[in-house]
Parts: C-alpha cells; sequence; structure tokens
C-alpha cells in the first residue's frame, strides 16, 4: 500500500484549518465569555442566565424543542417504517422527496405557513368552508413549535429510514417464525435494532431547535421570546457582544448535557431490550 | 401486508407529503398570483416571472448567493477529500483527535457557530463574501468527510496491493482502483454541502458583514417591509429545476437498469 505516514500528509491542511476555523472560534467566544467591555475577567455575562427574562426563554427554548423533537419521533417512525416495507422498485425516489423541500428557500416556506395559519389564512378559510370554528394559533406557542416540526421533520426520518434498511430482514423474519406477533417483533426487535438512527435523529432535531430564533421570529411575531432571539439581539440589537457570548456559552453546555444524556441511553441499551 | 393497511400506509405518506409540501404549494400560487398582497387571489399573471431579471436587487443576491454556494462547496469536497483519506491513514489516536473536532461544527447550534466564526473575522479580515465562503466550507467540510470515511473503509487494501504488484504506479493505482470507489463518496458530500449551502441562513447572517445580502438574508430583511413577488418566482423556479433534476437522474437510473 502507499506509503501511510506520508499519506497522512493528506490532512494537513484540514488540521490547519481545524486549528483556525473550529478551534480558535471556540476560544474566541470563551474569552468574549468571561470578559467585560473594559477586558476584565468576569463571570457576569456567564452568570446573567441566571436573570429571570433569559432563565425564562431557555426553559421555553427547552420546552419546545422537546416537544418538536416528541412530535418529529412520532410522526418519522412508521413514515420510515412504510418507506422501508414499501415494494416499489426506485425507493431512492421516494425518499428523496423527503429532501427536496430543502431546496425551496427555508425562510420562503416558513412565510408560507404564516400566509397558512394566519386569522383570515388558507387553513382558517378552509374550516369554515365546512361549518368548524377558525383557531387563532398563529404567534403562539403552536405555531412555533408547528413551524420546527415541519422544518426539523426531514432529518428525523432519513436517519431512522437507514438504520431500518440496514436491519438484517432475516432476524424479522426468525422472530415471527419463533412466534413472535408484529407488535412483540416491533418493540423487542426492529425498535433496538434502529436505535442508532432514533438517537441520530434526536439529536438533528433537538439541538437545532433548541437554539432556533428564525422560526420564533416569524411564526411567534416577538411574543415567543427564545434563548436563540436572546442572543441574536444581544449582537445586532443590544451590541453587548459578552453577554452574547456569555448566553452562546450557556447554549453550547446546554447542547452537550443533552448530547451525553442520548449517549448514555446508547451505551446503557447496548446489546441490551429497550424498555 | 393486508389490503386495508396498505390503504392506512399510503394515505399516512400522503398526508406527510401534503403536511411538506403545502407551504410550496401556496409559494408556487402566490408567483401567479396577480394582487401584491399574501392572501386575496388577483386573478393570474407570469408578471413576476417577466419582471424578474430587471430586479437588480434580486439578482445580485443570486449572483451571490450562487457564488458563495459553488465557491464553498467546491473547496469544501477538495479539503474534505484530502482530509478523509489522510485520517484514514493515520495513527488511531490522531485519527480519533481529528474525529473528534470534525464533530464539532456539526454538534454545535448554527448560532454558536456563526457567532464564533464572526468574532474571529472580524479580527483579522472586513467581512464580505469572503468571510461567508470561509465560514460556508467551515460547516459543510465535515460532511464531506463523513461521506468519504466510509467509503475509504470499505475499500479492500487487497485490491491496491495487487495493482501494486502489477506494476500500476501509486498515481495510477489511486486513478484507477481507489478513485471510482471513492467517487460516489465525493459526490454525495458535494451534494450534501451544496444543499446546506443554499440552505443557510444563520451563518451567513451573522458573518456576512454589511452590503452583502444572499437571497436568505434578502428575504429576512424584506420580512418587515413586505416581500417582493418576484422572489416567489424565482423560488418557483430554482424548485422546480431541482425536481425535474431529480427525475431525470431518476430516469436515467431506470434506463441503465433496463438495459442491464
Amino acid at each position: 500500500m502507499f506509503n501511510k505516514f506520508r499519506t497522512s500528509f493528506l490532512a494537513a491542511p484540514y488540521a490547519v484549518w481545524v486549528l483556525i476555523c473550529t478551534i480558535l472560534p471556540l476560544l474566541y467566544i470563551l474569552g468574549y465569555a468571561i470578559t467585560n467591555d473594559a477586558g476584565t475577567l468576569t463571570f457576569a455575562n456567564l452568570l446573567a442566565i441566571t436573570d429571570p427574562v433569559h432563565l425564562k426563554s431557555l426553559w421555553l427554548s427547552v420546552e419546545i424543542a422537546l416537544s418538536t423533537t416528541v412530535i418529529c419521533l412520532i410522526i418519522a417512525y412508521p413514515v420510515a417504517l412504510i418507506l422501508h416495507n414499501l415494494k416499489i422498485s426506485n425507493k431512492g425516489f421516494v425518499v428523496f422527496l423527503f429532501i427536496l423541500p430543502m431546496w425551496m428557500n427555508f425562510m420562503l416556506r416558513i412565510l408560507a405557513w404564516q400566509i397558512i395559519l394566519s386569522n383570515n389564512g388558507i387553513l382558517n378559510n378552509m374550516l369554515s368552508a365546512i361549518g368548524l370554528p377558525t383557531i387563532h394559533i398563529l404567534y403562539t406557542k403552536a405555531a412555533v413549535t408547528l413551524g420546527m416540526i415541519y422544518d426539523f421533520l426531514p432529518y428525523m426520518i432519513l436517519p431512522i429510514y437507514n438504520a431500518l434498511s440496514k436491519i438484517n430482514d432475516q432476524v424479522i423474519e426468525a422472530a415471527a417464525d419463533l412466534g413472535a406477533n408484529w407488535w412483540t417483533t416491533f418493540i423487542k426487535i426492529t425498535v433496538p435494532l434502529s436505535k442508532d438512527g432514533i438517537i441520530s435523529g434526536i439529536i438533528m432535531v433537538f439541538v437545532p431547535a433548541l437554539s432556533s430564533f428564525v422560526v420564533s421570529n416569524l411564526l411567534g411575531g416577538g411574543k415567543v421570546l427564545l434563548i436563540g432571539n436572546v442572543i441574536e439581539q444581544e449582537f445586532t440589537l443590544a451590541r453587548n457582544w459578552n453577554l452574547g457570548s456569555g448566553l452562546s456559552i450557556i447554549l453550547m453546555i446546554f447542547v452537550l448535557l443533552s448530547m451525553s444524556i442520548m449517549n448514555r441511553i446508547d451505551d446503557s441499551e447496548n446489546g441490551g431490550m429497550l424498555v | 401486508m393486508t389490503k386495508a393497511k396498505k390503504g392506512a400506509s399510503y394515505l399516512y405518506l400522503g398526508l406527510v407529503f401534503l403536511f411538506l409540501y403545502a407551504p410550496i404549494l401556496v409559494l408556487i400560487f402566490l408567483s401567479f398570483n396577480n394582487s401584491m398582497s399574501r392572501t386575496v387571489w388577483g386573478g393570474f399573471t407570469l408578471k413576476w416571472y417577466l419582471s424578474l431579471t430587471s430586479n437588480d436587487n434580486i439578482m445580485s443576491a443570486l449572483g451571490t448567493t450562487i457564488r458563495i454556494t459553488l465557491a464553498s462547496s467546491i473547496l469544501a469536497t477538495i479539503l474534505g477529500t484530502s482530509a478523509a483519506i489522510g485520517i484514514h491513514y493515520m495513527k488511531k489516536r490522531h485519527a480519533a483527535l481529528m474525529l473528534g473536532a470534525t464533530n464539532i461544527p456539526l454538534l454545535n447550534a448554527d448560532i454558536v457557530t456563526g457567532i464564533s466564526l464572526m468574532l474571529l473575522f472580524t479580527r483579522f479580515t472586513p467581512l464580505g463574501e469572503f468571510s461567508v465562503v470561509l465560514a460556508h466550507i467551515a460547516f459543510s467540510v465535515p460532511y464531506v468527510i463523513f461521506n468519504v470515511l466510509p467509503r475509504l473503509q470499505s475499500l479492500s487494501e487487497a485490491c491496491i496491493e495487487a495493482a501494486l504488484d502489477l506494476g500500476a504506479t501509486p498515481t495510477y493505482a489511486f486513478c484507477k482502483v481507489v478513485w471510482p470507489e471513492l467517487f460516489p463518496g465525493v459526490l454525495s458530500g458535494f451534494l450534501m454541502a451544496l444543499t446546506m449551502s443554499l440552505d443557510d441562513f444563520t451563518i451567513t447572517y451573522f458573518t456576512k458583514g454589511a452590503g452583502v445580502n444572499t437571497l436568505s438574508t434578502m428575504l429576512y430583511t424584506q420580512l418587515r417591509k413586505g416581500i417582493q413577488p418576484e422572489l416567489y418566482a424565482l423560488s418557483t423556479i430554482l424548485f422546480l429545476l431541482a425536481f425535474v433534476l431529480l427525475l431525470l437522474m431518476n430516469f436515467k437510473r431506470d434506463i441503465k437498469k433496463e438495459a442491464k
């Protein structure tokens, strides 16, 4: 084979890149977070999260991100399962139909939801046409959650679908031959074997949902203030970069924490049964 | 599968597709709407499509978007592919370290990545198109690496050795044995980088500086004053283009299969 030592130097430009564009920016944000305007060391920016306003938006973010993740999982798992069991020749095409919406600008798609959900919008017109009472959910928590479910659903479907494709069908058949009914097979075989996909799906939905500020801006109309909105405002309106960096570090810690919880679930159940 | 169960699963898939495509249908409708209002149907028109090319704002944002997307995804593919090959032949310990660092932009929240890059860039370079390209490379390289690495891992060393034993130079062996195996991974990495760059708002928003606008950031600033209807027309064109490309790719694959 090629000289391994020499070939490994192909990664040298990337190593330099990682140092400058991955590690250094994180050091910068940390630097801003633990100093004030004058450059003296302070923990005030990190402790600012205990301010009731910030705390409230952090909890609201966690709440919306959790419900988004759970609902996405509930919608996505059957989709992935149905896709997997579909007996057609070009499944790849159907799977691609789930990625295709991403080619319509994300901002416009969320804007379209604004039009659908508004008080005299499409949804309410349809509801009143069939004699149902109208609903007013635009600029509420529910609308923001819906927008996030819409935006992140493909990120839940694809990893689960990939995990399901890797399952050896003979294992499922064996379970059926040994007398397991559909439900038992599903709970004891299919779900545990697709766990990796479920976990990466959860991470790919939860992290962006926790930190998003655009969806809440558009569908929350300024009434739903998430931690992402607070950070954005510190950088664009208030121009307090130190405070913004401090809150960003807190957000990062939250992301890391949730990830390590997910990894622990992954480890403890490795090879074991799913509860 | 019983018939009822089959029907139910098709119905379910259909509902999810409806959910995913409803906003897109709304936008396509709006692109043909002869009224500035977003909720009133003023009759069918093609005028937004016709006036599209004479709207300098939109055309310049489109140009910027295309330049940034192409530059960043091509550079990210080159950097990422060579990085993946290098990482594959590294000592395990070093490779683990590199992969850990590669995971950072994937796991970090977009807003944190955007802000941290902005804090770095403001020190060394004026914010502009160049800094946005750097930022886009930063978040798309990991996708390339993680698409190419599995290909390398499934590559048979014996094949390469056989090529070398039979007198191939390392370069020739790379072109004839390694590259064909690698290519699908490189291509899917490139396409992912392209899609991510095209769809990104948050990181562009923080690293772009004043005066530079991609389609996403332009839309964001227009949200308050009202969207120019030409934007619906442009998005419809871009979407249909992607859809036709997909159909063609699918069609070609079918023909290949039949030929076999």
